[in-house]
């Protein structure tokens, strides 16, 4: 059959919303596409847990420090999903670690801010998981099938750490004068940041227009940003909290909030490496990666030893 | 405080989990892989929980109107109560899961005994807790074995981390005046009989793992009576950083 029959035939499924599967055809470009989103978004969830690990051992109950391991262990359990999503369309998992860790490949950049305090844990549950749910949550209904279930799963859990982290931040902002400063201090320095997770304006982003016609996308990144602003602002209010921007306010006409101006050049530094914990992160994963050498090498060696003494 | 005794019993056992669980959580993120990643970190949740268990329950017998978290963040080292093993620091993997194997094979033991106490909660938490100790047993000695049968490295990272926490293997079920009273008064369990089943379950995996078994018995202890190694202080100033710098709130 020739190519452009099969990718006619491709379109048609998509066009009709029927789900794409690793044995289908597909069209290589789409499958590239499907390799970098979601091994991005693998790499985000093992990046992801280097800030919020940084306080585990210092969660100030022990019902907290339960659930920051349990939290982060979630995180490591999406990293997982997402890389057998990916390997079924025909790339390793140790290929793509090895693009991670030679800073090849890309992760969300909110992971290289620092968690400076307690309340971070907080401000990270409510404001990143809940911006990571506004892009995730559409992705459920992703035209690859794979991905699309892994993210029904990965949203469950998602849903259930942005309620724990509002819980947190609701807790320090009816506490002590210190506490409220801390939940205040946190929600200043990942405002902004959360808001550039959706990504360059519509107008700036590359990626858009052909992940939407693939169905890979349902909205654009200004239109989800706007989402977020819009569910997030009567959050801050609950709080008691002020969201760091002197140009926020509801707009009638529009229906929606407007924000100030975002500072792409932040932005755009932190995705290309000078952000504050860029060289940190990686080394971490580096680190660990080499360290663990030896661990995956005997377990490979005795693995083998094994089907050999099984087979003989 | 209804019964000092099993109080002090309690806190044997609940330091035991909280600073084995610190411990492992300081790996959450740096695994060598994934998987083995989101294992220590479940093993560290399930010890967080067991703690939890029972400073609740040591906190109602204390009747001082205190919490767990107040057992937990609020005591200096010294009043600190579990073996020196498990405060030793992680090291590579392969320390890190013998440290690991040798607590298991104390716990699983202790809590399959503690099922019978004449005190109905303790034997309640040892039978929650018994579950998840015979997968952290399985899941250490199985690494013992892979790693001391796997690569000719592997097997010398692994006999070295043998050696060196070898003289911390014993504190854990030496007998003091704490577990005799708890023995007598039918609350607590006898060492003794866990200390051969123990013995048993490490020489056969050393065995299967091709590790050789180091030749003095010499044991360090001090512990279980509150003279701890430099690393418990550490490991306090970490945990208890948030309590003990604003005192008296809510988190």
């Amino acid at each position: 059959m020739d190519t452009a029959l099969l990718e006619q035939r491709f379109n048609e499924k998509i066009d009709r919303d029927v789900r794409i599967e690793p044995k289908d055809w597909m069209p290589d470009h789409y499958r590239k596409t499907l390799i970098r989103q979601i091994s991005q978004h693998a790499h985000s969830e093992i990046v992801g847990m280097l800030p919020e690990a940084n306080w585990i051992t210092r969660a100030p109950s022990l019902r907290r420090k339960a659930a920051a391991l349990a939290k982060v262990q979630d995180e490591a359990g999406h990293g997982l999903y997402l890389y057998s999503a990916c390997e079924t369309l025909g790339v390793e998992r140790d290929d793509l670690l090895s693009d991670l860790h030679s800073g090849k490949a890309k992760y969300s950049s909110i992971f290289n801010y620092p968690t400076l305090s307690w309340a971070d844990m907080g401000a990270i549950g409510w404001l990143v998981d809940g911006a990571a749910i506004m892009n995730q949550v559409p992705l459920c209904r992703a035209s690859y099938g794979p991905y699309a279930r892994a993210m029904v799963r990965v949203c469950k859990e998602e849903s259930f750490h942005q309620r724990q982290g509002y819980e947190i931040m609701l807790t320090l902002s009816k506490g002590s004068e210190v506490q409220k400063k801390m939940a205040q201090d946190a929600l200043n320095r990942w405002w902004w940041p959360s808001l550039m997770m959706f990504g360059p304006t519509d107008a700036e982003s590359k990626h858009t227009e052909q992940s939407m016609r693939w169905g890979i996308k349902r909205f654009t990144n200004d239109e989800l940003r706007q989402k977020f602003v819009d569910a997030t602002v009567p959050q801050a209010d609950l709080l008691g909290l002020t969201i760091p921007d002197k140009d926020l306010k509801w707009n009638e006409e529009r229906g929606h909030y407007d924000f100030g101006a975002i500072n792409w050049d932040e932005f755009f530094n932190v995705i290309s490496g000078n952000g504050p914990c860029n060289k940190q992160r990686l080394d971490a994963r580096n680190k660990a990666w080499e360290e663990g050498a030896w661990v995956r090498e005997a377990a490979n060696a005795y693995a083998e030893k094994k089907a050999k003494r099984k087979a003989a | 405080m209804q019964d000092q005794n099993k109080f002090n019993y309690i806190i044997q056992q609940a330091d035991n989990c909280l600073i084995l669980g610190q411990r492992l959580a300081e790996w959450c993120g740096h695994g060598p892989v994934l998987e083995q990643d989101i294992a220590m970190t479940n093993i560290s949740l399930d010890l967080i929980g067991q703690a939890r268990l029972l400073y609740q329950y040591a906190s109602e017998i204390q009747e001082e109107g205190k919490t767990e978290d107040d057992l937990a963040y609020l005591r200096d080292a010294w009043d600190f109560k579990n073996v020196l093993l498990v405060e030793q620091p992680n090291g590579d993997f392969g320390k890190t899961i013998f440290r690991q194997f040798l607590y298991d094979t104390f716990s699983c033991f202790f809590y399959e005994e503690l099922m019978k106490s004449t005190d109905e909660r303790l034997a309640s938490i040892a039978a929650k807790s018994h579950k998840e100790t015979l997968y952290h047993m399985k899941w250490s000695g199985d690494w013992v074995i892979r790693l001391g049968d796997g690569t000719e490295e592997s097997h010398n990272r692994i006999q070295q981390s043998v050696n060196e926490l070898w003289s911390y293997k014993d504190e854990i079920i030496s007998i003091n005046s704490v577990d005799q009273e708890a023995e007598k008064a039918g609350y607590g369990v006898s060492l003794e009989l866990i200390k051969n089943k123990r013995n048993e379950k490490i020489k056969a995996v050393l065995e299967e793992a091709t590790l050789s078994t180091p030749e003095s018995d010499y044991a360090h202890k001090g512990g279980k009576e509150g003279t701890h190694s430099e690393y418990l202080g550490y490991i306090l100033a970490d945990l208890q950083f948030l309590q003990r710098a604003y005192p008296g709130n809510q988190w």
